[in-house]
């Protein structure tokens, strides 16, 4: 039995759609970073797919894209993290309210 | 000679610069002399431009000079092009005029000399006094009417400066304010006539109108010529915009004298009497410059009646033969209104210096209840301002005789109501100058008491203290002008009655279309007229005197509407004065509290409001700004499903 498509596409709305969730609910900075790490590679497996399905390498090659920017973010985003646990030895986001207008 | 009119002009306009640059540091006497020089310069030119003159033929005795092209438009489609030159045109009329303008400006120039010593700005006075003698010299030969203009808004601006010229005082500033205020509503109608000249024949050159003046159009006519009495009402103080000249009194008083009463007031007659042939054809426009001339002269000369001080009676009394001349003018008698206008330029001029005279013997007094009996002490003075007044009164063999009896030959032959108002009015000049005199110069010596009569008015801040020192005569700068005016003044009747060929009437007339109404009495009744004149003349005289040399208080004869000048400056106040005032308030109160600062202040109240609104939304949750994202993207998901669903 061949796996098709649809799985493929609706596991990756799951998995994006507990991500999203994850980043709504949770108050963990590290985590909502999980979340969003999620949501990526949800997308990724989409776009995966799709180059599959459609014989377009170009799918592929906007998922070494995402990862890249994936990596880059959370080398800057963990170092945010760090920085303000350091600062607050506390991780929750609702801390981080200053920006209050 | 006569190419070098122009530089008539230059000489005082040169003297004007060189006050400008070195005013300050020629100082007091110096400065003065150095301006009254230049216009010396300038009269001697002028006399002889007026030998040159004379060589000319007689039927087309004129002279134009153009100096440069001023407005160069030319023409378009459609449309006649403005060309304007800055020309200069003398004739009889502009030459008479200028020579009587540089004369007297001269004498006043040199009189000024004295009057202003010490003065704490005297070469500014000088300064001002020459750029006026250019201007009004511009505005009388001018060759077209945008060069009048100048001239004639030259003369307006340093009349302002000159009545305002102490303007440290409140009411010398606001007097001065208020000539030229009045003086701006007149300008208006000059204005209008321009633009109706101008856009009826397409040039403003007066020859050249003259020329069209078919071509105008009878209502057309008409209209110029009413706008050009409005703009003339103003400068020549005829009702009802005659009372900024009493206030002009705030000035020094040669100013008076050479602006108020010789020059300046004196250029309106000389405008309407360019512009004669416009009006001798609009009989209607001429014969409301006669009434009007008629109701000035007469409403004047009550109000002169019941004034105290002394140059307000001057003043009055100006208006009140300006308003003979625009009488002469509406009958069409245009060479009795030159002939009244030097007259009048030599007598007033003389009795304005008189009074000058006067004021600064006694130190600086003009009340005439506390004068009296200066003819004691001013001997000079005396001589020289009774010969000015019984010009002015019109007794024979004095200038003021002939020249009102000419008006008043000419009225008559207009209309005899007009004669009738004429010497009604004379009998009133005759009486209120005799009041003048005899309070001034016979009785007793009032200005010895410190009068109880004066407890409640306000007085020169230095009178209040200590007893007033004897009057004296003033130095010879100062009386050699008066004497120069008196002869001048007692002969200027010799212009009329000098024969048929030497007169000024002969030496105008070719300027002048032919006279309105036909001059044909008979012989007989000139004579009654004239005999009539000085029976007049000499009564109201000796009533004049006998009542007021015996008392200096007779309530019943000052009405308290005339010594309030008929309430006008009160009607005035109130008609346009205070609603104008209350218009500012409520402009001020309300247009700009309300309605324009509310605008403004509403646009940043509503940013405010809204802004405090919207900062609700930014909470600083990031869950909140992710929710936000995440509805959004369910909203665009949902619009883009739909749309493919329902197409």
């Amino acid at each position: 039995m061949t796996v098709s498509a649809n799985w493929y596409l609706s596991l990756g709305a799951v998995l994006f759609s507990i991500g999203a969730l994850g980043l709504l609910i949770r108050r963990n900075v590290l985590i909502m970073f999980m979340c969003v790490e999620l949501m990526l590679n949800a997308a990724n497996l989409t776009f995966v797919t799709f180059a599959r399905e459609l014989n377009d390498i170009g799918g592929q090659v906007l998922v070494f894209f995402v990862l890249v920017v994936a990596a880059a973010e959370v080398v800057v985003g963990l170092g945010i993290v760090v920085a303000i646990y350091r600062r607050r030895s506390s991780t929750s986001a609702d801390d981080l309210h200053a920006m209050k207008g | 000679m006569l190419h070098l009119t122009w530089l008539i002009i230059a000489l005082p306009l040169a003297g004007f610069v060189v006050q400008l640059a070195l005013g300050r540091r020629l100082g007091d006497p110096v400065a003065g002399w150095v301006a009254t020089a230049f216009v010396a310069l300038s009269f001697v030119l002028s006399v002889g431009v007026y030998l040159s003159l004379l060589k000319v033929v007689a039927p087309v005795r004129s002279f134009s000079q153009t100096l440069w092209t001023w407005i160069p438009v030319s023409a378009g489609p459609g449309a006649n092009g403005l060309h304007v030159t800055a020309s200069l045109y003398l004739d009889p009329l502009s030459m008479t005029m200028v020579l009587f303008v540089t004369g007297i400006s001269m004498l006043i120039h040199m009189y000024s000399v004295a009057y202003m010593k010490g003065d704490r700005d005297f070469p500014k006075f000088f300064l001002y006094l020459n750029l006026f003698v250019a201007s009004m010299l511009i505005l009388v030969l001018g060759s077209n009417m945008l060069v009048t203009f100048v001239g004639w808004e030259g003369v307006g601006t340093c009349s302002y400066f000159l009545i305002a010229f102490w303007f440290t005082r409140e009411s010398a500033a606001s007097a001065g304010k208020k000539a030229f205020i009045y003086n701006r509503i007149g300008d208006v109608g000059f204005l209008v006539a321009i633009f109706l000249t101008f856009e009826r024949t397409g040039t403003l050159e007066y020859q050249a109108v003259f020329q069209d003046v078919n071509k105008i159009g009878p209502g057309y006519i008409t209209a110029i010529c009413l706008c050009l009495l409005l703009g003339v009402m103003g400068k020549s103080a005829q009702i009802p915009l005659f009372p900024w000249l009493a206030d002009a009194m705030e000035g020094p008083t040669p100013v008076s004298a050479l602006i108020h009463a010789a020059t300046m007031v004196t250029a309106g007659v000389y405008l309407l009497c360019r512009v004669n042939p416009l009006l001798h054809a609009s009989p209607d426009a001429a014969f409301t410059v006669a009434c009007v001339g008629a109701a000035t002269a007469f409403i004047a000369a009550t109000i002169a009646c019941a004034q105290d001080d002394i140059k307000k009676v001057l003043a009055y009394s100006t208006v009140s033969q300006l308003g003979y001349m625009f009488l002469a003018i509406g009958c069409g008698a245009y060479e009795a209104a030159i002939f009244l206008m030097i007259a009048h330029a030599f007598f007033k001029g003389l009795l304005f210096l008189g009074s000058g005279s006067v004021i600064h013997g006694l130190h600086d007094e003009q009340d005439l209840k506390r004068m009296g009996n200066l003819r004691r002490y001013m001997p000079i003075t005396f001589i020289t301002f009774a010969v000015g007044w019984l010009c002015i009164a019109g007794v024979p063999p004095f200038s003021g005789f002939w020249a009102k009896g000419d008006v008043l030959d000419n009225a008559w032959a207009a209309h005899p109501a007009l004669w009738f108002v004429g010497i009604f009015t004379a009998g009133l000049t005759a009486y209120y100058m005799s009041r003048l005199t005899g309070l001034a110069f016979f009785g007793k010596d009032r200005w010895k008491d410190k009068s109880p009569l004066d407890a409640g008015r306000d007085m020169v801040e230095h009178h209040s203290e200590g007893s007033i020192p004897a009057p004296h005569e003033s130095n010879w700068i100062m009386t050699v002008p008066l004497v120069v005016l008196a002869v001048f003044a007692a002969l200027a009747g010799a212009l009329d009655a000098a024969g048929p060929h030497l007169s000024l009437a002969h030496w105008v007339d070719p300027v002048f279309t032919d006279t309105l109404y036909s001059d044909n009495e008979a012989v007989h009744t000139e004579w009654l007229l004239a005999i009539l004149d000085a029976i007049v003349a000499i009564t109201f005289v000796t009533i004049g005197l006998r009542l007021w040399i015996t008392r200096a208080d007779r309530p019943k004869l000052e009405s308290r509407v005339l010594r309030h000048s008929w309430y006008l400056n009160e009607i005035y106040d109130f008609l346009i004065g205070r609603p104008g005032a209350r218009l500012a308030q409520f402009s001020s109160a309300v247009v700009d509290a309300r309605v324009i600062d509310g605008a403004v202040n509403g646009v940043g109240t509503l940013v405010r409001r809204s802004g405090t609104l919207v900062r609700r939304s930014q909470t600083g949750y990031v869950r909140n700004y992710a929710l936000a994202i995440v509805a959004g993207v369910v909203l665009l998901l949902a619009f883009a499903l739909t749309r493919t669903w329902w197409s």
